[in-house]
């Protein structure tokens, strides 16, 4: 792991660069969040405390300092999507995940989220399914997508 | 090429994601025409097409260029922001999924003006599908040898509306919080690695291979004068069909929304138009006859921005709506400086304060105040972004507002189409906002 951090520091003119391709490299191999020995892992290859690395990562909503589920769904809420009934997307995942947007299911599987614009205004509602985008969903379509999901 | 298409020309016909088909209909040919001409002799090109920056700003990007400190010792450096993040935008994305060699051939000639051999093209993290084809696109021009001696790297952000501002992104790509720099210096002097940089948006860049097909004179004879070219417009919201339409500029608002948006989806009443994305001014549904142009749009007092209309139809409580968009500019705020960082969370307390019935005349005039004390007033435009259509919703519909205060509650009744939106930020339990009081 270390010398794959390395090696991501030397793709750059200056290694800390590579600090945020290093916390998502890290991240995806720690079950998609970030531990005190993730910031470690990543200030040692880098030469950054892990101080640093967590201030860094602790910047932007992709990395997460607390457990998630396996798997994620982004339900967009900002106004395009607002607008034409985000809202009643939310809902049916809620309804059909059984846990309020935040919060991830007992068995730790699906974490469901609401999240600022992901830049598919055009085609709302948007739902990003572990980073996938869905577009156009629909609170009909929410049973059958997260039932590919639990069978992913 | 079509003088109507120049972004997305090609892309109905073929698939342009890949290298031999953007070769066959001409791809790459304006690079060795632009290597034959000097960085100077390049610059001017590009100043004549004026070719202003699509991003938000609109500053012309041949202007941009010859404010890069060539004669420098260090590096220069080329950065695409492809951190498209505005709402309401989604522009950029459709570029690099369908056309990322037109993006590639353009970042080639820019560089060349600037005599800079590296390419940062930074893209938001959540486009992972768009970064894909991008980075396969630059593996397989690589791999054919049209990149000389210039190298492009593909840069992913980590989720930070704020690292779509220039000076941000820049600290972003260092490995660090992106949180904007005091400016002057500004990037063409000391940006990247505190070498001389030049920061474009994707659709300008991608622009740029048009300018030398068609050559200056020609590329400024569409649009209009002084918004030279076609822009790819994002219309969303309550229209019949939402999405992305390549236009000359100067075409009018009405055509775009009524005639290409097939008009207000449900056949209801048009609101409000927020014309370059969330972060601006609303328009007024008798102010949309009006050309779509950087100078035109200035002229009613809201921006041009990043050409991206957000539509709303009359089912809209304009209080949910400042209150669900100042939201997303709180929760964005990259926390550097007081005006911004505190006055939003301000905002959202007395908008939340207002809209379930608890406000009174005093928190009207309190709202108002508190835009003002934040307008101006904070490094980078976030904080203006936050407060501009606030006021705009306030100043324009302000009926609706008195009816909040004087009824005791949304005078919609539960019944506004952005009834019960729930954001980012109501889920952050683990970090408190703290009160501050009203």
């Amino acid at each position: 792991m270390i010398s794959e951090l390395r090696a991501l520091g030397e793709r750059y003119p200056d290694s800390r660069t590579a600090v945020l391709p290093a916390l998502r490299l890290v991240q995806e191999q720690n079950g998609g969040w970030l531990t005190t020995e993730s910031f470690e892992q990543v200030g040692e290859a880098l030469g950054l405390t892990p101080a640093y690395c967590q201030a860094v990562a602790s910047f932007y909503d992709m990395f997460h300092l607390a457990p998630v589920g396996r798997h994620s769904v982004e339900v967009c809420t900002n106004l395009s999507c607002a607008l034409v009934g985000a809202q009643q997307v939310v809902d049916a995942f809620e309804s059909e995940l059984g846990v309020a947007p935040g919060e991830t299911t007992d068995d730790g599987e699906v974490t469901l989220r609401t999240v600022e614009c992901l830049g598919g205004c055009g085609y709302a509602t948007v739902v990003a399914v572990d980073h996938r985008y869905h577009q156009h969903v629909k609170p009909d379509d929410v049973p059958e997508i997260v039932k590919e999901l639990r069978g992913a | 090429m079509g003088l109507r298409t120049m972004l997305l020309a090609g892309t109905d016909e073929h698939d342009l994601t890949k290298l031999a088909e953007y070769q066959a209909i001409g791809g790459y040919e304006q690079v060795p025409k632009a290597l034959e001409l000097s960085s100077d002799e390049l610059i001017a090109e590009l100043q004549k097409a004026n070719l202003r920056g699509r991003g938000g700003a609109g500053f012309p990007m041949g202007r941009k260029a010859s404010l890069v400190d060539r004669k420098s010792p260090k590096p220069k450096y080329l950065v695409v922001n492809a951190d498209e993040s505005e709402p309401g935008a989604f522009k950029d994305r459709e570029v690099m999924a369908k056309v990322p060699h037109r993006l590639l051939e353009g970042c080639l000639i820019a560089a060349h003006a600037i005599e800079s051999q590296d390419v940062f093209i930074y893209i938001r993290g959540e486009y992972l599908s768009e970064y894909e084809i991008l980075q396969a696109a630059v593996d397989e021009a690589r791999a054919a040898g049209l990149f000389g001696e210039v190298n492009v790297t593909v840069y992913r952000g980590a989720g930070a509306y704020i690292c779509g501002e220039e000076t941000a992104l820049l600290e972003s790509l260092e490995g660090r919080r992106g949180q904007p720099r005091p400016r002057p210096p500004f990037p063409p002097v000391q940006g990247l690695y505190m070498a001389p940089t030049e920061i474009n948006n994707v659709c300008t860049i991608a622009t740029v291979p048009a300018i030398l097909e068609l050559g200056p004179e020609r590329f400024a004879e569409v649009g209009t004068p002084g918004s030279p070219g076609t822009v790819l417009f994002s219309v969303s919201g309550n229209v019949e069909k939402p999405g992305n339409y390549e236009l000359e500029l100067g075409t009018s608002m009405r055509e775009l929304i009524y005639t290409h948006a097939g008009g207000i989806a449900g056949g209801r009443q048009l609101k409000a138009v927020i014309p370059g994305g969330s972060s601006v001014p609303a328009l007024t549904a008798r102010q949309i006859d009006v050309p779509l142009d950087f100078d035109s749009i200035g002229a009613i007092g809201t921006f041009f921005g990043a050409a991206s209309l957000i539509v709303v139809d009359e089912r809209c409580c304009m209080v949910q709506l400042a209150l669900r968009s100042t939201k997303f500019y709180m929760h964005e705020s990259c926390g550097k400086c007081t005006p911004c960082r505190e006055g939003t969370r301000w905002l959202v307390q007395i908008l939340e304060k207002i809209e379930r019935g608890d406000g009174e005349a005093d928190d009207l005039d309190l709202l108002r105040k508190v835009c003002d004390r934040i307008e101006g007033k904070s490094l980078c435009a976030l904080g203006d972004f936050a407060v501009w259509p606030v006021q705009s919703y306030f100043d324009k519909w302000h009926d609706e507002w008195v009816a909040h205060v004087e009824q005791g509650g949304c005078p919609f009744g539960g019944e506004s189409s952005l009834e019960g939106i729930f954001a980012p930020s109501d889920q952050h339990t683990h970090s408190p906002v703290a009160q501050v009081p009203a």
